[in-house]
């Protein structure tokens, strides 16, 4: 077995505290689709938070999301709304 | 109307290295200050590679790096060029870098609670937990907007001078339209794992004993040739490894971030060092490596910028700097902000006390001496052919295949013909470098 394992074996080593009530993440499907935002969204994130679908969908899975704002970083103008997670919530790394 | 009476002297937003000192200093000078914090404890959203030169936090805090969860005093220093199959080492030890101590490889979620915990024992109010969402500006004395303090949720606090220590996505000063968006070709992300291993095969594998560390800086094959490179850190009982990717490279490569990351960790070059190694955790942080170009303001009415959030990074290409300028322009922005309110002004011109003394530090001066380091570290021989061209001139000099042997320089050149680098490529990436590092 390798040392990296999969990413979702990795995130599953971390401690996440998940609000469900909100998500961080919006994304405006239309500004994605029409800037190509979507698969720099895939390419940059390293929690893998960003999938798209054939149809060109992109869904955000909000709960693995490291807070580090890559994505936001690349997102065309409105493609993207992403904060930080309400206070206490997201990850809380215990070694950092 | 008159404003209400601020809650405190200063709020400052963001409890790393660079909030903490801030706090720490402007409560040692006997004012009121409240430290928000959103993680549910200080630290755990904070994330570095892991290298701290500490020069700077031991004149605040005297023999810090006794007392502070700090991981291993780096002596040794290794930077690699990377190919598929070979692997060219730089490698300095030195015992003088252990005392008195320069760097120290640090665990954030360990390190920072500790520096916020000085700032509370000076006095400061630490709220963690808390989010802020807006700044709260009114019409100041100038007739420009002043920050009189923050939201968050459906509180307010105010106070005469906000510092803004909120790292490197620098929400507060960007909303305000103080800071720019930087550019992609000032951006990378960083892609860390801490794989916990023994201590004694932390150091039996690193050639360190007692409380010693090694750094490995990376370059090449690492990252498939994409701008950035890998570092390997030795903790007290685990490794901090990973590597920071340049977002414009990366974007044009076509690969994930998480695949070049994985290519990384389980690359021959590497393996010795993981060999049974336990992912304890994964993280990534947005790292600016724009140098002096991203500086720019960091001072409006009632509100100063410190740390990342000032675009205060530099990587040298040896060296990769973050914290220890965190903590120079925490200590700038204390001395400043504490002279302002002093003087009862706390425009903009009042706080352009924090940027001149920022300018005179060595923050500033080390901004400048790497100005020219970052568009250096775009120019693409540094991430392949150049370590291709080492890896190849050392085969040459170490495989003794009964050939006749022929002089180094013959050996050189040889290795030079074969390499696509061009002697114009060589010569003005050489000058380039030595005017930029």
């Amino acid at each position: 077995m390798s040392t990296s394992q999969t990413v979702t074996v990795r995130l599953a080593r971390n401690r996440f505290l998940l609000d469900e009530e909100e998500s961080h993440i919006e994304i405006d499907q239309e500004v994605c689709r029409s800037t190509g935002t979507g698969k720099r969204l895939v390419a940059v994130c390293p929690a893998g938070v960003y999938t798209e679908r054939e149809d060109g969908t992109i869904d955000a899975e909000y709960a693995a999301c490291l807070e580090c704002g890559t994505c936001l970083a690349v997102a065309a103008p409105g493609a993207l709304r992403w904060h930080y997670p309400r206070g206490g919530f997201g990850v809380a790394f215990r070694e950092g | 109307m008159t404003s209400p009476e601020p809650d405190f002297d200063v709020i400052v937003v963001g409890g790393g290295p660079a909030g903490a000192v801030a706090a720490h200093q402007l409560a040692t000078a006997g004012l009121s200050v409240v430290l928000i914090e959103r993680g549910e404890t200080p630290g755990s959203k904070n994330l570095s590679g892991g290298v701290l030169y500490g020069r700077v936090l031991d004149q605040v805090f005297p023999g810090f790096a006794q007392e502070a969860p700090v991981e291993r005093r780096i002596t040794r220093h290794v930077t690699t060029f990377l190919t598929p199959d070979s692997a060219v080492s730089l490698d300095y030890r030195g015992g003088p870098l252990a005392d008195p101590v320069n760097a120290v490889t640090v665990l954030r979620a360990k390190l920072d609670p500790w520096l916020v915990e000085r700032a509370e024992e000076a006095g400061a109010f630490v709220m963690p937990g808390v989010r802020v969402d807006e700044l709260l500006r009114e019409p100041g004395p100038h007739g420009r907007p002043q920050v009189v303090g923050v939201r968050a949720g459906d509180d307010e606090l105010r106070a005469r001078v906000v510092v803004a220590a909120d790292g490197v996505n620098s929400f507060l000063a960007r909303s305000i339209g103080l800071r720019p968006q930087p550019p992609e070709h000032h951006l990378a992300v960083g892609v860390k794992a801490v794989v916990r291993l023994p201590r004694e095969a932390v150091e039996d594998r690193f050639g360190v004993s007692g409380d010693d560390g090694a750094a490995h800086a990376i370059v090449g094959d690492c990252t498939h040739g994409i701008g950035g490179g890998g570092f390997l850190y030795t903790n007290t009982d685990s490794l901090s490894v990973g590597v920071v990717l340049r977002l414009d490279d990366l974007l044009r490569s076509g690969r994930t971030a998480i695949e070049v990351f994985e290519d990384y960790l389980d690359h021959p070059g590497l393996a010795p060092y993981l060999r049974g190694g336990e992912i304890a955790e994964y993280g990534s942080h947005l790292v600016a490596e724009g140098g002096l170009a991203m500086v720019g303001d960091v001072h409006t009415d009632g509100l100063v910028v410190v740390g990342e959030a000032a675009g205060l990074t530099i990587n040298s290409g040896l060296t990769v700097r973050g914290m220890d300028l965190a903590v120079g322009s925490a200590l700038a922005a204390a001395t400043g902000v504490a002279e302002a309110i002093a003087a009862g002004d706390v425009s903009r011109d009042g706080l352009a006390a924090y940027r001149r003394h920022l300018d005179e530090s060595f923050v500033m001066a080390d901004m400048r001496t790497y100005a020219k380091a970052p568009a250096f570290l775009e120019r693409t021989g540094m991430y392949g052919a150049y370590g291709e061209l080492a890896a190849d001139l050392f085969r040459d000099v170490f495989s003794l295949d009964t050939t006749p042997r022929r002089h180094l320089a013959k050996v050189a050149l040889g290795a030079f013909k074969r390499s696509p680098v061009t002697v114009r490529q060589l010569v003005s990436d050489g000058w380039a470098g030595v005017r930029a590092l």
